[in-house]
């Protein structure tokens, strides 16, 4: 079997965590034009551990922005109801072209009081992303990038506990709040919010701070490392879309299945990038839309053809194993004539139909804290 | 019984002129938690370098090649559903397959134990 080596990394950027990565004997792997870590003690370990414990990951790779000024022209761009975006308060939006296609969805959030917005967006699209929003925001509003930052996130059913003995006041978040902290004397930016399905917070450090932070968090013994290979299986079984795979510039909300982070106020007055195309799709259903999978056997990856009578049907976007089902799972987008849940469908592996079956997600239990 | 590696970190155990094949350490290593193998049906023959067997990692899968030319004999059944045998013994639990080799002279072109070493060093 062939096999690939360590690569040599050239021209990759590295966050500000990439010593204590190595320290730790992390697997690096170039994603996004960053060098980052893929594993620690191995992938099933680190996601089982997430699900049972609590986990740490370094996300500073994305990108972060602090907004201020006119926020009517930065919610021309995308799909939020900003003015009902109270401080404290955060939420999952999308960013669309003018046709309303996908460009990038992110985390919008009001920490700072009345100071403005704070994005987060992905790692690969944060060049375009800051570009478009700074162009089209112009004269009205101030777009100031953050890069003197690192991200971190503390996932898993332990880590409230955790977080709370060295950040009491972060307990009073629930699911999609957020605020500003003080850790360790160093002033933190935390919403109570994540990618792999479980509880737990996302954390802004200062760059000069972030190892040291982070170390803070790992001397708890519940906390382990972990790299992206279990983010991208804890996010699948949690039914999370991944950006430029389960939906990109040719993908509507509607076809994506992510018409929730489109606020009511925005469809009615037809105010979002592309609402009058998104919103007769909608009102009449698109011919394909995104749908969760699982099967038995070898799990289909992203690409495989998925077909139903010799006729192809669809394709799928993301697939793997996942740990906590304990089986294959995936995304794909599927003529809408075999989008139920319980359809019987095959995929293509290797020349061979695999049979398979239309599943509703999440394929875990979302556990996010919602307050008592 | 001697062992003998190919450049694609498959190992076979020539026995007579049977051959068990399977992956090695550093192959298992690299690829992380096997999900799931692929084997083929006893009965089928491969030449060598054809692909013969699909192993499944939670990230990957990677093709598994015939590291010399035969029928396969035997298929280790155990591994459906304990794939992660692979990981936890790739050099005895976790075999692929037995090969009844049917030139048994490519086995000359294949690594020994030093020479497969110096490889992945």
């Amino acid at each position: 079997m062939p096999v690939t080596g360590p690569e040599t990394m050239t021209d990759t950027l590295r966050t500000p965590l990439y010593e204590l990565h190595t320290a730790l004997g992390a697997k690096m792997t170039p994603f996004a034009g960053y060098d980052m870590p893929l594993q620690y003690d191995g992938i099933m370990a680190e996601h089982n551990h997430t699900r049972a414990a609590a986990g740490l990951f370094d996300v500073s790779h994305m990108g972060q922005a602090h907004y201020i000024g006119d926020e009517a022209a930065l919610e021309k761009l995308i799909t939020a109801d900003l003015s009902a975006l109270a401080p404290g308060e955060q939420k999952y939006t999308l960013l669309l072209n003018e046709q309303g296609g996908i460009r990038d969805d992110l985390m919008v959030s009001r920490p700072f009081g009345d100071d403005g917005l704070f994005l987060v967006v992905n790692a690969a699209t944060k060049a375009d992303d800051f570009a478009h929003i700074a162009k089209n925001t112009a004269g009205k509003g101030e777009l100031r990038v953050i890069e003197d930052r690192a991200l971190i996130a503390l996932q898993g059913p332990q880590a409230a506990d955790v977080f709370s003995a060295l950040v009491p006041d972060a307990a009073r978040l629930v699911f999609m709040q957020c605020g500003v902290f003080t850790l360790d004397g160093t002033e933190i930016w935390v919403s109570r919010s994540g990618y792999t399905g479980e509880d737990g917070f996302e954390i802004s450090i200062p760059a000069d701070r972030a190892e040291a932070i982070a170390r803070l968090i790992l001397a708890d013994a519940r906390v382990k490392p972990i790299g992206l290979g279990a983010r991208d299986s804890l996010r699948l079984e949690a039914g999370l879309c991944l950006y430029g795979h389960d939906m990109n510039e040719d993908t509507t909300p509607v076809e994506a299945v992510l018409m929730w982070a489109v606020a009511k106020p925005r469809r009615d007055r037809l105010d979002f990038p592309g609402a009058k195309r998104v919103m007769q799709m909608f009102a009449d259903k698109p011919a394909r839309k995104r749908v969760g999978f699982t099967m038995a056997g070898a799990p289909a990856r992203e690409g495989a053809e998925i077909v139903k009578d010799g006729q192809s049907i669809g394709i799928v976007t993301s697939g793997g194993f996942g740990p906590s089902v304990g089986g294959p799972v995936g995304m794909a987008y599927i003529d809408l004539d075999h989008a139920s849940p319980g359809t019987e469908i095959e995929i293509l592996l290797r020349g061979k139909a695999r049979p398979a079956q239309v599943t509703k997600m999440p394929f875990v239990e979302q556990r996010y804290y919602r307050g008592e | 019984m001697s062992v003998k590696y190919t450049k694609d970190h498959e190992w076979v155990k020539v026995d007579g002129d049977t051959a068990t094949v399977g992956i090695t350490a550093y192959a298992a290593e690299q690829l992380g938690d096997v999900v799931f193998v692929e084997l083929p049906e006893v009965g089928k023959s491969f030449d060598q370098g054809d692909e013969m067997a699909v192993v499944e990692s939670v990230k990957a899968a990677s093709e598994v090649y015939a590291p010399v030319s035969g029928e396969v004999v035997a298929v280790n059944d155990g591994l459906e559903g304990e794939p992660q045998k692979v990981n936890e013994s790739p050099d005895a639990d976790g075999w692929f397959v037995k090969l009844k080799l049917s030139d048994t002279s490519q086995l000359d072109g294949l690594m020994d134990e030093t020479a497969y070493q110096a490889h992945i060093s």
